[in-house]
């Protein structure tokens, strides 16, 4: 199902000028033990609903950004900067914010 | 023949076996058991069988992959498609119309060399063709060397061709249903009982009930039943969209793909166009057609055939399909929790899998080990970083 994403530089663009990039997961610390690394490359929550995942805007500015998305519906989405996802991600996972 | 393919129950209590999923491998796998003399099981599904990738899939076999723990998998699944109208004495108009690959760049066409020598070795009939060659099979086939992208070459794949999905999932349905096994409709598992490490049982909307052993077989939406049970899966859920055109008279006699330009083709014995394209970029759980995948295949579809330039759809449709890393499934126990089993991760190329996969799954839930043919499709190889590379041979569909 087609959408418009927002870019945070760019603005509202049709989809097909991104690339879907993986889930957004929390990465390891580098000194951390094997599993944890296998984990994180292979293992995906895949929610069916609100998660955070990268893009990256191809045909347009080729900056990469979080997007918040629902999965079943392709709506209810906010975009923003790597930077920016510690104010973002809290507040955006707390039920109802 | 009896009015109804399989008969309505109550829900019992408990049952031997739990299989939440009613779609070709839940089926299959209900039989296959029952078969075997399991037949306290349920089959679980939330809607009605046949629901999910089952029913929407284009119905294309064949078992020229690329790794031997593929290869031996596939083609045992392609030898029992090969006897299973007569043992399920259902017309499953399966029609071995042989296979193409097509190669457009010099590393398609070395990957798909790779395959050629790998299948020979193994004793699977898949050899190479050159375009001369191809266009003797498909006369209408454009092998003009100024298309955008050349045919340099085929894998062709004479076993290789196409069934009647939904007679595969109704007669195996009706299979287990004949041999004892109870297939619940309008069923859904909404929580999975863990206790001390073991699995207790289901909650379904029509009650809880008991089972020592419960196995997940619900492709596109695996990750979030095995959640129910504290598992993480490495699937991603993508749709993947096909379509269908109107009736013409027969010109296709084989089964066309091409991973370059993203597209497979068919011809039903109806005269129908059966096509698909790649998968939606990005995980969705929704089953929306778009308007970017008719354009995409349209445009692709005409390099190839130009014939097609006045061709009419009738219908589109997506479904869920469940990709993993490897782009090969897990049949498999999870070790941290006894009694508790995943069957998933078909990806975009399951519906080929069906017979092997029931037949295997079956034989790991009744003798309580898993068979040598489907140990590489272990849960714990992506822990131990052992994958089975399959996406060179699975990567479009079909
Ligand atoms: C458009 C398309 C084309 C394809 N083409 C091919 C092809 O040419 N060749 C090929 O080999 N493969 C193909 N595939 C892939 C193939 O269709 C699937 O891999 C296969 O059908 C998966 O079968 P399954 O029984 O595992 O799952 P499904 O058929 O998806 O069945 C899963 C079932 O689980 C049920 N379910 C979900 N959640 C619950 C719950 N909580 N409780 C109870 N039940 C639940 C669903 O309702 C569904 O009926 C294609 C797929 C698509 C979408
Ligand atoms: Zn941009």
């Amino acid at each position: 199902m087609s959408f418009m994403l927002r870019c945070p530089n760019c603005g509202d663009r049709h989809v097909a000028e991104f690339s879907f990039r993986g889930e957004y997961l929390q990465r390891p610390q580098q000194e951390d033990e094997f599993a944890s690394w296998a984990d994180y490359v292979y293992m995906k929550e895949n929610v069916q609903g609100k998660h955070f995942e990268w893009w990256y805007h191809g045909s347009g500015c080729q900056r990469w950004f979080l997007a918040e998305r629902d999965t079943t519906d392709n709506t209810t989405q906010t975009t923003f900067w790597f930077d920016d996802r510690p104010r973002l991600i809290n507040r955006e996972s707390e039920p109802d914010a | 023949m009896a009015k109804q393919m399989w008969r309505t129950y109550d829900l019992k209590k408990t049952y031997d076996i739990v299989i939440i999923g009613g779609g070709a491998h839940g089926l299959a796998t209900a039989y296959y058991l029952a078969k075997m003399g399991v037949k306290n099981v349920a089959v679980l599904e939330a809607r009605y069988p046949g629901y999910g990738g089952s029913g929407r899939n284009t119905a294309i076999l064949r078992s020229n992959y690329r790794t031997e723990e593929g290869i031996k998998f596939y083609d045992q699944s392609l030898g029992l498609y090969e006897n299973l109208s007569t043992e399920l004495n259902y017309n499953l108009m399966f029609s071995q119309q042989g296979h193409f690959t097509l190669g457009h760049t010099e590393s398609s066409t070395s990957g798909l060399v790779t395959r050629a020598e790998n299948n020979k070795a193994l004793g699977v009939n898949s050899f190479m063709l050159t375009p001369q060659e191809i266009k003797k099979k498909l006369p209408e086939i454009n092998i003009s060397s100024h298309a955008r992208y050349p045919i340099l070459g085929a894998l062709y794949h004479p076993p290789g061709g196409i069934i009647r999905h939904d007679a595969v999932v109704w007669a195996y349905g009706r299979g287990a249903d004949k041999g004892g096994v109870e297939i619940h409709n309008l069923t859904e598992v909404q929580d999975i009982l863990v206790k001390n490490g073991k699995v207790e049982g289901v909650k379904t909307n029509r009650g809880t009930i008991y089972a020592k052993k419960v196995i997940s077989v619900v492709a596109g939406w695996s990750s979030e039943v095995c959640r129910l049970a504290g598992v993480k899966l490495p699937f991603v859920t993508h749709p993947l969209q096909a379509l269908v055109t109107e009736s013409y008279k027969p010109w296709l006699h084989h089964v066309v793909v091409s991973s370059t330009l993203h597209i497979y083709l068919s011809q039903t014995d109806r005269g129908e166009l059966v096509c698909g394209d790649g998968i939606d970029g990005y995980p969705h759980y929704g089953m929306r057609s778009t308007l970017g995948f008719m354009e995409a295949f349209s445009a692709h579809v005409l390099e190839l055939f130009p014939i097609l330039h006045n061709v009419k759809v009738q219908r589109q449709w997506a479904g869920l399909c469940d990709m993993t890393p490897d782009y090969s499934p897990i049949i498999s126990p999870i070790d941290e929790i006894e009694g508790f089993y995943v069957n998933g991760g078909w990806g975009t190329y399951g519906f080929k899998a069906s017979p092997a996969s029931g037949f295997n799954t079956a034989k790991m839930l009744a003798e309580g080990k898993v068979p040598d043919m489907i140990k590489p499709f272990s849960y714990n190889r992506f822990g131990e970083n052992r994958l089975v590379g399959e996406k060179a041979a699975a990567s479009v569909s079909s």
